[in-house]
């Protein structure tokens, strides 16, 4: 059994941003939905901004020489079974925090004109279930305790199915339920895996679990593609893989994302996905590393399928918010890919891809939704032109596409370009993986003009459009964090690299003691 | 002076200011405001230009590498030793082609002043030529392969937006024009797909993406002098000729001339091994045989342990291999940008933008890119033998396709669209036959003439436009109103040449300009072109009768075919636009353009007639310099390049006569060959036919270079149309009608389904049916907005869910209270 680790119960800054969306949440109860409805939403908008105020402060304390949890905090809660609250971030974590309560406010903000809660009404339960949402994600990313994060990890759910199902378009109660099913039926393998893992280990901290790994005081059995180290690293991967979602268990994602109100959508896009490829780095890679090894051809194989069938299909599209969902399936193609490469390079430019594309994708639900606001219909045949009547939207459009697309120099480049370049020198895939994958860049290409072609170009010839008043300072606010992120990303990565440095490079070196072939240098 | 190299950043920085105010503020400005500050900008550029190429001549031609103040890295990952920077390289290659672009890319913005006057996008056009500016110095002054890619997906980005630039024409004319946009952004990105793949081996191999670290230099032989006067001791030079150096401190092509020469020393010893042991076979001696075969056996086993291995994944390649492998790869990246076969299909379409981006964009510099790239990394095509065989042949096939097709085209840019490949084809072959300066000559030169020809093509197609407006609406008050290229209803095309004729006595100064260009072009004594093509051609007599290498016979003949074309198809378009008599009343009216246009042609003409004596050839003198030699050296441009050039790779070449003669009479014969077909008024006959095209002897192949051979028929069948109707039956049939249809709602629901029925047993007995209906009741009211009639479990469920997630808060907040 490992060895127990000594970590602070006093209270971290982790846990206040954790729970500072759930005082916001507490406060709206007590608000009157008719009274008070400007105030709700300045109160929701409020608490997203203390919250993402709260997670600056914990980059600003964040060691990026220190591989290890940091801001942690451990009490017991059923000692019994092993069971405690264990919070705290590494690198990735840290980053995935970011996103996320980078990502809220923009949602948030984008509701405030969203014509379904005039239409539905209902606004306070909108706004309590995006503050649950957010307190869940952040939960997700940064408890240690696989228990835990489990109920984390299902409680995001629940607002989301809501999200959808109450202020979603006209199939929305189809895709609330296909949404929910789907993520249930890959948790319920995940929780036996838990279960069992726990009961091997003697506890649910994560870390402790990764240590008697590593000191080969706990073993999981690896001989042959089918034993017992196997099944626990499918048992969770598929969980994940769902949620990502890999190829071919994408297709809840589509009618999630076409059924899902605006800010549904950026959320579900922005963080909800990521939480499938957070969690594949942070407990598969370390918890079965000779599993991770033997696999990993198959789920960057998988990968690399999603990122061309993803941006084929996209091609086919004519609505847009389905274009921009099936994207999804090929972006994050090249973060699986990055992940199996296991080269540091792949991991760190996964995580970053996972920002860059919560932040462009996020980018182009929101433009979808702007447009929606406007005409009330997602064909991209109703629009043309529309460059003309919306000059700004136009080129703010524009380059959210190129980011979208990897233009170098913008944001999404950085991420698929060492996600690349670690998949071209892994040693485990072959160069063949690296080079189908590439083809993709060309297809994002095709797909994204095709779009932004059909929407912004061409004659200004519909009736209905001739009209169409230019961006309002409410959304000009909401784009403008993401354009900053998209330059500051793409120029300056730096320090969102040196994040995850450290936090890497000791998972590599983890996994390479079981798997030493994974190690690749470059140069002769 | 040693200082100057630091204002290298400011090259790039300018445009990008001038993009920048233009883009925010350039509407409120006004047009002459507008274009001011991006003529500035590009004018500032070329100033700093001038300042680097001052700070060579002062520095012994030495290179300097600067970094930008301000900026980190830009992709760095310590623990893996990857640093890719923004750092700009100050060497005789990047500043030769910053000379021209910034000298040509400003006069081009003075003539757009008054091409595009009265146009609505006025200011936003300069902030795109602005912006193409900053991101093609970006692609030259880079120091690493991936800050090239980044001009080099940025200037293809902003060639996108010019050529879509008109993209809200009526009458489906905006959708063509962003058709042609998005048809160059895809080609091009084929092309980048190859580039990608050509960096991401070269930072596998060589751990670095840096083309030389910032104490490299790349040709020691003619740096040696300068080294011994070099006077700052902060600056210690190395080159990779020294032994002592690590390879770790070189860049990535110091590195393959090591890697090489000890690959080629490995191959040296095993053969003298060989010629050892071949003699001792000779003199039949058991002994001395047995001795040497045990020498070759321990010389085998040395030079196979010596031999650069360089793993890349699984794989593992020699040096060989892998120079092969990334020049090919970059080769696909130079078919995309610099429009060869395969790929060229893009530029006659990008013609869809406006006059001066063609004259700027896609003849004198973006379309360079390939060629400068492939002249960078020369050290790498030098030793690929194979990829330069290949590079030779593409490029020498491409210069004859294309001036073939040329032949049978009536828009008077799309003639010079598909000259442009030619020449360009010109340049790729250069490269393949190891002749990169003369590839970089005639790169230059041709910078001058190709946008002296389409800024009088565009000047052409402004004056149609003027005669045209004039006869249609006789408002000569209000010329602004003009829009350009633009069909109108009665089928008026100012750009098809069949409407012209006559326009020598209406523009004087265009058809006196225009002249020069197509004499430069076809090669004429004493113009530009002559020169530069010249000594290509000298170059492939050179590796073939010379050298006895088969591609240098091949690439001969082709590019004396190409030659013969490209005068043919200059006259004709002479013939048929100035000379004769007006065909259409648009022509009849049409009037000179304004001085801001007619100034930069009058300025290129006169580079078109003297530029080629940047690099007059060894062995040829006065007359035929007029005694320029004196005072411009001979071989100028090519001892300035020597410094940037690998030295084996280097070689300049005497003037050979029996080349230029015959170059000379092919250039002369197809003009006269097109003055007599097309000459005496006869250039288009009475049914609108072209001469070659009426004659039932020459029509079938006129009609295949006028269907341009039927390329983009090809890619559709082939490529286009498949890739739609994949994409149909992906999405509909695989991923809606099996994915999503039935595997969700027949295997996955049903099979959930009945897994609840089972679980639900226990249920019916009534034992948990009370809680369950609490439960149900507590979901109607939670989820009252969700019309939820079919899956009742589920809302069921995730209200429970709700409940549990309190319940777990609650137990959570326990401990801490």
């Amino acid at each position: 059994m490992p060895e127990a680790l000594s970590v602070g119960s006093s209270l971290s800054l982790t846990t206040i941003t954790l729970f500072l969306p759930m005082v916001g949440l507490t406060i709206l109860l007590f608000m009157n939905e008719e009274k008070d409805k400007d105030a709700i939403k300045w109160t929701a908008f409020g608490f997203t901004i203390a919250t993402f105020i709260a997670s600056l402060l914990m980059a600003f304390n964040f060691d990026v020489n220190d591989a290890g949890l940091q801001m942690a905090q451990r009490n017991d809660w059923l000692p019994q079974l092993g069971i405690s609250y264990f919070v705290g971030v590494d690198g990735l974590s840290m980053l995935m925090v970011l996103l996320s309560t980078i990502i809220m406010p923009i949602a948030v903000m984008a509701s405030f004109r969203a014509g379904v809660l005039e239409e539905r009404g209902r606004s306070k339960l909108y706004y309590i279930f995006m503050l649950l949402l957010e307190w869940a994600m952040i939960g997700v990313f940064v408890v240690q305790d696989l228990i835990i994060f489990y109920i984390f990890w299902e409680v995001t759910l629940v607002p989301m199915y809501f999200l959808i199902g109450i202020w979603g378009a006209e199939n929305r109660v189809y895709a609330a339920v296909k949404f929910f099913l789907y993520t249930m039926a890959g948790s319920i393998l995940m929780l036996l895996a838990i279960l069992y893992v726990g009961n091997a280990a003697g506890t649910f901290a994560v870390p402790e679990i990764i240590a008697g790994v590593q000191s080969g005081q706990l073993t999981f059995v690896m001989d042959g593609v089918f034993s017992e180290q196997s099944f626990l690293f499918l048992g969770f991967l598929i969980a994940f893989a769902i949620k990502v979602p890999i190829w071919p268990l994408h297709s809840w994602l589509p009618d999630a994302h076409v059924q899902a109100p605006t800010a549904g959508s950026v959320v579900l896009a922005g963080v909800l996905l990521k939480m499938g490829t957070y969690a594949m780095i942070r407990f598969n890679l370390p918890m079965f590393p000779e599993a991770s090894v033997t696999w990993a051809p198959v789920v960057a194989g998988l990968g690399v399928i999603g990122i061309i069938y993803g941006a084929w299909v996209c091609y086919a599209q004519t609505d847009m918010k389905k274009l921009v969902a099936y994207s999804s399936v090929s972006h994050l193609g090249f973060v699986v890919l990055g992940i199996f490469s296991l080269t540091p390079q792949g991991i760190q430019g996964a995580t970053i891809q996972m920002i860059s594309h919560g932040i462009s994708t996020g980018g182009l639900f929101l433009m979808v939704g702007m447009l929606y606001e406007r005409r009330h219909t997602k064909l991209m045949a109703a629009y043309g032109g529309i460059w003309k009547a919306m000059p700004v939207f136009g080129g703010i459009g524009l380059i959210i596409s190129l980011s979208s697309m990897g233009l170098p120099g913008l944001n999404g480049f950085v991420g698929e370009f060492t996600i690349l370049l670690g998949a071209i020198g892994s040693g485990v895939l072959g160069i063949g993986f690296a080079l189908v994958a590439t083809v993709g860049v060309i297809l994002a290409a095709v797909y994204i003009l095709k779009m932004f072609q059909a929407i912004f170009m061409g004659e200004l010839d519909k009736e209905e459009n001739m009209n169409l008043p230019d961006l309002h300072w409410q959304e000009i606010a909401v784009l403008v964090p993401i354009l900053l992120l998209i330059f500051w990303i793409g120029l300056q990565p730096s320090a969102w690299f040196d994040m995850l440095d450290a936090t890497t490079a000791s998972l590599i070196a983890g996994i390479a003691d079981f798997a030493p072939e994974i190690i690749v240098q470059a140069g002769s | 002076m040693e200082n100057l190299a630091q204002i290298a950043p400011l090259i790039i920085l300018f445009p990008a200011i001038g993009a920048f105010i233009n883009f925010f503020w350039g509407a409120k400005m006004g047009e002459g405001a507008s274009a001011m500050v991006g003529t500035v900008a590009s004018g500032s550029s070329f100033l700093v230009a001038l300042g680097l190429l001052a700070y060579l001549t002062g520095n012994g031609f030495n290179p300097a590498v600067i970094n930008p103040p301000l900026l980190d890295s830009w992709i760095r990952i310590d623990s893996v030793g990857l640093d890719i920077s923004w750092q700009t390289r100050v060497d005789t290659l990047s500043v030769s082609m910053t000379l021209f672009v910034t000298f040509v890319g400003t006069l081009i913005h003075i003539y757009a002043a008054g091409y595009m006057h009265g146009d609505p996008r006025f200011s936003r056009f300069f902030a795109y030529l602005n912006m193409f500016l900053a991101f093609m110095l970006i692609l030259v002054m880079g120091n690493n392969l991936l800050m090239m890619f980044v001009g080099w997906e940025g200037v293809g980005l902003c060639s996108y937006l010019l050529i879509s630039f008109w993209w809200d024409k009526p009458g489906g004319e905006g959708i063509a024009n962003s058709n042609a946009g998005r048809k160059a952004f895809i080609a091009n990105r084929v092309g980048d797909f190859g580039v990608l793949i050509a960096i991401f081996l070269s930072f596998w191999a060589f751990g670095t993406l840096d083309y030389y670290k910032p104490n490299e230099i790349p040709n020691p032989q003619v740096s040696a002098a300068h080294l011994e006067e070099e006077t700052d001791s902060s600056r210690v030079f190395y080159s990779f000729a020294d032994e002592d150096v690590e390879m770790s401190q070189l860049g990535m092509f110091g590195q393959v001339a090591r890697y090489v020469r000890i690959d080629e020393a490995a191959s040296v010893s095993l053969d003298n091994a060989r010629t050892i042991l071949n003699q001792a076979r000779g003199t039949g001696d058991e002994q001395l045989i047995a001795q040497a075969e045990a020498l070759l056996e321990t010389t085998r086993a040395e030079a196979d342990a010596n031999r650069p291995q360089f793993n890349i994944g699984p794989a593992t390649f020699g040096i060989g291999t892998l120079l092969t492998l990334i020049t090919l790869f970059m080769l696909l990246g130079v078919t995309g940008k610099s429009a060869q076969i395969p790929l060229f299909v893009w530029l006659p379409d990008a013609m869809a933008g406006p006059t001066p981006v063609s004259a700027l964009i896609h003849a004198a510099t973006m379309v360079t890119a390939g060629v400068y790239m492939m002249v960078r990394s020369n050290i790498m095509f030098h030793h690929a033998e194979l990829t330069s065989i290949i590079v030779a042949l593409i490029g020498a096939t491409t210069a004859l396709v294309a001036g073939f097709i040329a032949i049978g085209q009536f828009d008077i840019k799309r003639v010079l669209a598909y000259s442009t490949i030619s020449q360009l084809g010109f340049m790729v072959a250069a490269v393949g036959l190891g002749a990169y300066v003369a590839a970089m000559f005639h790169m230059i030169t041709h910078a001058f003439f190709k946008a002296l020809l389409f800024l009088g093509s565009g000047s052409v197609i402004h004056g149609m436009e003027h005669g045209h407006h004039h006869v249609h609406l006789h408002d000569a008050d209000h010329p602004e109103a003009v829009t350009h290229d633009s069909h109108d209803d009665d089928g008026f095309d100012p750009q098809d040449m069949r409407y012209m004729g006559g326009l020598r006595e209406k523009m004087p100064v265009t058809y006196w300009t225009y002249l020069f260009g197509t004499i430069a072009l076809a090669g004429i004594w004493p113009f530009a072109g002559f020169w530069s093509k010249d000594e290509i051609l000298l170059d492939a007599w050179y590796v073939g009768f010379e050298k006895g290498l088969f591609q240098g016979f091949i690439v001969l003949g082709l590019l004396f075919a190409a030659a013969a074309f490209t005068a043919f198809y200059m006259w004709r378009q002479i013939e048929m636009v100035f000379h004769g008599k007006p065909r259409h009343e648009a022509a009849e009216h049409a009037s000179e353009s304004s001085r801001s246009m007619t100034i930069p042609l009058v300025i290129l003409a006169f580079f078109a007639l003297f530029v080629g004596f940047i690099n007059i050839p060894s062995g040829i003198g006065f007359p035929f310099t007029f005694g320029l030699e004196g005072v411009l050296g001979v071989h100028l441009l090519g001892d300035f390049l020597e410094y940037s050039i690998f030295a084996e790779a280097f070689n300049l070449l005497t003037f050979n006569a029996l080349i230029a003669i015959p170059a000379l009479a092919v250039g002369i014969g197809g003009i006269l060959a097109a003055r007599s077909v097309y000459g005496g008024g006869k250039a288009i006959d009475a049914s609108g036919q072209d001469p070659l095209q009426a004659d039932p002897n020459t029509a079938l192949v006129w009609n295949v270079a006028y269907a341009r051979m039927y390329w983009d028929e090809i890619y559709f069948a082939l490529i286009i149309n498949p890739y739609i109707r994949i994409a149909d039956f992906l999405y509909e049939v695989v991923d809606w009608g099996f994915l999503h249809d039935y595997f969700h709602d027949s295997v996955l629901i049903r099979g959930y389904r009945s897994m609840g029925d089972l679980l639900a047993r226990p249920f019916d007995l009534g034992i948990i049916d009370g809680a369950v209906n609490g439960l149900g009741w507590l979901a109607g009211r939670i989820g009252g907005g969700l019309r939820l009639t079919q899956t009742g479990y589920v809302r069921t469920y995730a209200v429970a869910l709700l409940l549990g997630v309190v319940a777990v808060i609650i137990l959570m907040l326990l401990p801490l209270i």
